[in-house]
């Protein structure tokens, strides 16, 4: 499957779909204080795409059975809204993809609830910064690989490590599309990027090691050494200069 | 969402180097230096430029592999 490139209206289209995600991303932010339970996510995901009319890409894709995914702590990505409450000290991953006219927007954020602890604290902000390292590296006629490098560097200098088995991706019509977009690798690597490409970058990051393990469920991802893990994700499009971030609210 | 990473991938092999080493081409257009496995080698199965292989990816070093699989 080649990198499908997408023109100046498709990309508007791209951009109302990150909007939405991005909104709704903020809504459930706010929410997330102790005694939420993810399942109340998810509702809130129902009912706020309902009115943007838009639809939520998760649910069904490949089988998940929700809008939403929300993964704490240790969970990496992909966790399956549940009835247990957040407490104070968790640290919430919660990740969306909506659909607007054919085209997806996906983006993530990861949240500390109430008091987390420093350590906690410094690896949110090392991943979210991380996911900024690989948006500022992301421009027509650098290689894909410097956008990787860039995050691996960006976390690994900070005493922390990248997640391998999964990564971000291309994006458009299909929630995943080429090419895959990995959170380690070397600079020169991987396909030269160009105006029109759109890519989700999602650095998961782990105050342990970097393997993780599924849950029983087949969905929850894990970190193997049961050490703390952040995400964040941002939906971009490649142009002659900055990337344009396409999830802001 | 994020994407599991195929850790299998079928590729061709464009080039027999040395030491069981071969280079292979996948179809997302990367290209892998990848050796062969040892149950390849135990069983002395030929490789040779053109084949279909299935290729293990490193998570290590996206640029290797190792060839599991010969197919006919």
């Amino acid at each position: 499957m080649p990198i499908v490139l997408k023109s100046k209206e498709e990309i508007a289209l791209m951009r109302e779909a990150g909007r939405a995600v991005a909104q709704v991303l903020e809504i459930l932010r706010k929410e997330i204080k102790p005694g939420l339970v993810g399942k109340k996510l998810d509702d809130i995901v129902r009912r706020e795409f309902a009115r943007r009319q838009v639809t939520p890409t998760f649910l069904g894709y490949q089988g998940y059975p929700a809008r939403v995914c929300v993964s704490v702590n240790d969970e990496v990505v992909h966790g399956i809204p549940n009835s247990r409450p957040v407490q104070d000290g968790d640290v919430v991953s919660i990740d969306l993809g909506a659909t607007y006219k054919g085209f997806v927007g996906d983006a993530a954020i990861t949240v500390c609830v109430g008091q987390v602890s420093p350590a906690a604290a410094r690896l949110v902000q090392i991943t979210e910064e991380a996911l900024w390292e690989g948006i500022r590296a992301a421009r027509a006629g650098s290689r894909l690989g410097q956008v990787s490098a860039a995050v691996q560097a960006h976390a690994e200098q900070n005493g922390f490590s990248v997640v391998r088995e999964y990564v971000g991706h291309g994006i458009g019509r299909e929630m995943h599309e080429e090419p895959q977009v990995p959170n380690f690798g070397r600079p020169e690597q991987g396909p030269l990027l160009q105006k029109g490409m759109v890519l989700a970058i999602e650095p998961m990051v782990t105050a342990g090691d970097w393997r993780t393990k599924r849950d029983s469920d087949n969905w929850t991802v894990r970190t193997l050494d049961g050490s703390l893990a952040a995400h964040f994700e941002h939906t971009i499009a490649i142009t002659e200069d900055e990337a344009e971030v396409l999830t802001l609210p | 969402m994020a994407k599991k990473e195929a850790i299998e991938v079928e590729g061709v092999v464009k080039e027999a180097l040395p030491n069981a080493m071969f280079r292979v081409d996948l179809p997302n257009g990367h290209q892998v230096l990848a050796h062969a496995s040892g149950k390849i080698r135990l069983h002395f199965i030929r490789i040779l430029p053109g084949d279909r292989v299935l290729v293990e990816l490193s998570p290590y070093d996206l640029t290797r592999g190792r060839i599991t699989y010969r197919f006919r």
